[in-house]
């Protein structure tokens, strides 16, 4: 892939919820095809049958009893930090 | 200034752990001009210092690192304190929990006294990506950190703190250890918990420390490690510190990380590493990996893929950066990430993205996760007539500040020789080995086979010792 459009770009953000200014877009749309041609090198690769690895350490289903371990953390200092909160709930705005 | 050192003279009160503390608080302050700390921890350290000095007057038993001050890698959460991730995202986060190797550390006695710069989010191989500012190298002002965590190697190369922690998913800890000729240690995907540290890469993120000596850096590495009940990618305990090892070894140095693209005076230190190897009876060999030339293609897709996933969850509701005066909730999402991110953190996300929408998931991520299975085959092969495998750590001793930063792929490229090694979940030591004629630092990695983390002490620490 040699070129991407704009409007590319711009789907490429709106699946990445980030609302980008149009200087953002431009510089983008230079970096992303340098980027993606560098990667396009693995398609030389013949990779026909070999399974994909996704986990280094082969450790799988790891399973704990199902408690809840709350630890050091409150309510209290998990509202603290939220942007803006009410009355023991984080407040957003409005979806509907 | 050994860890040992420090740690014996408070335990036999010819000094306090307030005193130590005191005194690297004071270190990090005449630092001030290199950037490489955010911000400091005072009271808490100082309230640990006197518990320890208590327990210590009282004679009652203390760890194995009372009273050594350290510093960690802002990503780490450390209750109480800012953890920004060098971003403004998190500019204003207070941890409310503590990463499990803090805990591990302070129960060791150790006393955590301040959280250092790095790439934001970890994104970049300079520590010029942070939304506060570029860490200088402790040789040369002019001269990059490295990087991510160009902060704690800065720090530990200044005797600032006997140890500094960092986290490593492509080389984050490795090629600044090279570029601030100290020690850092990257070890076998699992042996630490990535409980408490701001993840970027779940499949590579690793946690490791930067040390002065082979053995303080052992001897960090084997309290950091264990199974966490908070992180189930973590092994089983097996990690102990071994004695230095005797044995004749047998050494691989992996031809395609000696190209006529890496520095000629990299490649003259790695020369002589491996003169030296040899003079002690070790067996050296050229090898070949012939994937390597590949890894740094499949990691910028594997990374920028789990980069977006892990990222997804800054949306300026429950925490981090929310943007002011937003009344529309899909605005909202796409402001406080526009505002919190940094560009090199938006490319990432953007690729990741890319590489996994579903017209080019077979292309990009798949083909990558594939060719990541052959890459491991292939150091699997070589581990089955070599101990350990040797490279330069890096391609280049430090560059300038500002020389890489309008070329992402240039930027990206540092980490060519550590990226390998993250892929396949390796264990990696950074050595320092030599300088250029300009006198910057110079590393070479000894890469070992998962779980045998203690053959790459075991050498580093033989090597040590005979110089």
């Amino acid at each position: 892939m040699s070129t991407i459009t704009t409007e590319e770009v711009r789907l490429l953000a709106q699946l990445s919820n980030i609302q980008l200014s149009d200087e953002e877009v431009d510089s983008l749309k230079e970096d992303i095809p340098n980027i993606l041609g560098y990667v396009d090198m693995l398609g030389e690769l013949d990779t026909e049958g070999i399974e994909p690895t996704y986990q280094v350490n082969s450790l799988e289903n790891v399973f704990r009893e199902d408690v809840v371990d709350q630890g050091s953390v409150t309510r209290e200092n998990l509202l603290s930090i939220a942007p803006e909160s009410l009355e023991n709930q984080v407040k957003v705005p409005k979806v509907l | 200034m050994t860890i040992q050192e420090i740690r014996d003279r408070v335990v036999r009160g010819e000094s306090t752990a307030r005193e130590e503390v005191e005194a690297a608080l004071s270190r990090a302050e005449q630092a001030n001009g290199y950037h490489a700390l955010l911000s400091t921890i005072r009271d808490r350290a100082l309230e640990r210092a006197d518990m320890i000095d208590l327990q210590i007057k009282n004679g009652e038993e203390v760890g194995p690192l009372a009273g050594v001050p350290f510093v960690a890698k802002d990503n780490y959460l450390v209750f109480g304190a800012p953890t920004t991730a060098a971003s403004h995202m998190l500019e204003d986060f207070v941890a409310p929990l503590q990463a499990t190797v803090i805990e591990r550390l302070e129960h060791a006695g150790a006393i955590c006294i301040g959280k250092t710069n790095l790439d934001a989010f970890a994104h970049g191989g300079s520590t010029e990506n942070s939304a506060f500012g570029v860490t200088n190298n402790a040789y040369d002002m002019t001269k990059v950190a490295g990087g991510s965590s160009g902060g704690s190697a800065v720090l530990a190369a200044l005797d600032v703190v006997p140890f500094a922690l960092g986290s490593d998913t492509g080389g984050s800890i490795r090629q600044p250890a090279s570029f601030n000729g100290v020690y850092g240690y990257k070890p076998t995907y699992g042996m630490t918990s990535r409980y408490g540290v701001v993840a970027m890469a779940s499949s590579t993120d690793t946690m490791g420390c930067f040390a002065k000596t082979a053995e303080d850096t052992e001897l960090v590495m084997s309290i950091m490690s264990g199974k966490d009940d908070k992180d189930l990618t973590t092994l089983d305990d097996y990690f102990v510190a071994m004695p230095a090892t005797t044995d004749k070894l047998k050494i691989g140095v992996i031809r395609e990380s000696l190209t006529d693209d890496v520095d000629p005076e990299v490649k003259r230190v790695t020369h002589e590493f491996v003169t030296r190897l040899e003079s002690m009876g070790h067996t050296v060999e050229e090898v070949d990996l012939p994937m390597a030339k590949y890894a740094l293609a499949i990691y910028y897709i594997i990374v920028p893929a789990e980069v977006s996933s892990n990222l997804a969850r800054y949306d300026g509701i429950r925490y981090g950066l929310r943007a002011d005066g937003v009344h529309e909730l899909t605005e909202l999402y796409g402001l406080s990430r526009d505002q919190g991110f940094m560009p090199e953190n938006k490319r990432r996300i953007m690729i990741g993205s890319y590489v996994l929408s579903s017209g080019y998931y077979d292309a990009y991520f798949q083909q990558a996760s594939r060719a990541r299975t052959i890459l491991i085959n292939q150091y699997n092969a070589l581990f089955e007539k070599y101990d350990l495998l040797l490279t330069p750590t890096a391609p280049t001793p430090a560059f300038g500040i500002g020389d890489n930063v309008d070329d992402p792929i240039k930027m990206y490229l540092a980490d060519i020789m550590t990226v390998p090694p993250s892929l396949a979940g390796l264990p990696a030591l950074n050595v320092p080995a030599g300088k250029s004629e300009t006198g910057l630092p110079i590393g070479v990695q000894l890469v070992g086979p998962a779980k045998r983390d203690d053959l790459v002490f075991a050498l580093a620490k033989q090597m040590e010792k005979a110089s």
